[in-house]
């Protein structure tokens, strides 16, 4: 993948697939600590013990179509490549967290990317889902919430072709600064 | 932030209208991006971003676009499938965000398929 937010998006779908109803994707992005530090976190159906030591080996997937699961040997690898590392807590009935550092400094770290698109795309495929997003520098921290905009939108959902560009502008601008 | 508010109650005001009007619609499309690791990895988000853009800024009121998971042929990812009543399925392989505005063009608006860029043409040339 060649930015982070590419990894977002699909770290995050693992969360829908779960039948998470909450999202949350925080990052901290430290030049001082020289680190970016990841947590993707549901309240979906889970794993158990067994299925949570083998997913990170690139063979694991309980999705039928294909043999393959990738989606986290990936994240992992990229992480470690650059001196990070992958941690996954998951309790059956509860839900899981995905954690993951990258060293910031370190070439192979991906640029994080196109924040927006990835946000904008989570609540395109599943409406109905609060997702929260919290992205923290040394500096100050920028947050979106999906159940903010709920309340000003009522009834209307939120995959309404109008209403995931105002998303993805309001994103775009919260991003910039 | 006030103002940009302001522009989603507006949004919202418009989109109860339009709503019902849908609903109504017998000649829906949909058009579904595959979002597996495999299709993320080859370029489906802004393919996806594309359609909607394209779908909103035309205002194509019958077509709805969705997303799924692995189509099961991943060396042609992005992969898009669109579904029409009365029609066979149509896939499309190795799409990219310019493939996708032809596709709304042609396909989507004027009902004519973009040949060259489905699945039996790419396998045809094997
Ligand atoms: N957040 C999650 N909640 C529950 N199960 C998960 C979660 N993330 C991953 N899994 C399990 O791990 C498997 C492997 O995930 P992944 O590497 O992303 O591959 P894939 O999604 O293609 O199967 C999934 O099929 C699923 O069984
Ligand atoms: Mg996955």
């Amino acid at each position: 993948m060649k930015e982070l937010s590419l990894h977002l998006l699909d770290i995050a779908q693992n969360c829908l697939t779960a039948g998470a109803k909450h999202v949350e994707i925080l990052m901290r992005d430290s030049v001082a600590d020289d680190l970016v530090e990841i947590a993707i976190k549901d309240d979906g159906h889970g794993m158990d013990a067994e299925l949570l030591a083998r997913v990170t080996e690139p063979f694991t997937t309980t999705r039928t179509t294909r043999k393959l699961g990738m989606g986290l040997p990936l994240f992992q690898m990229a992480a470690e490549m650059t001196g990070g590392e992958l941690r996954i807590e998951s309790e059956p009935g509860v839900g899981t967290t995905v954690r993951a550092s990258f060293v910031r400094s370190h070439i192979d770290t991906p640029p994080l990317g196109d924040m927006a698109e990835t946000i904008v795309t989570l609540i395109h495929g599943a409406p109905d889902v609060e997702f929260l997003y919290r992205y923290e520098t040394d500096a100050e921290t920028v947050q979106f919430d999906t159940t903010e905009m709920r309340e000003i939108l009522e009834d209307v959902p939120l995959d309404e072709p109008d209403v995931l560009a105002w998303i993805r502008g309001h994103l775009r601008e919260l991003m910039q600064n | 932030m006030a103002k940009t508010i302001e522009e989603l109650r507006a949004i919202r005001e418009k989109m109860r209208g339009q709503i019902d009007l849908r609903q109504k619609g017998e000649d829906n499309l949909r058009v579904v991006v595959g979002m597996a690791t495999c299709g993320i990895a080859a370029g489906a988000r802004p393919v996806l971003h594309a359609f909607t853009e394209e779908v909103r800024r035309r205002g194509l009121n019958n077509v709805t676009v969705g997303q799924a998971g692995c189509i099961g042929l991943c060396q042609f990812e992005p992969i898009v499938e669109v579904y029409a009543p009365d029609a066979e399925k149509v896939t499309y392989v190795n799409m990219d965000a310019e493939k996708a505005a032809r596709v709304v063009a042609e396909h989507l608006v004027n009902n004519r398929v973009v040949a060259e860029y489905t699945v039996g043409a790419v396998e045809g040339l094997k």
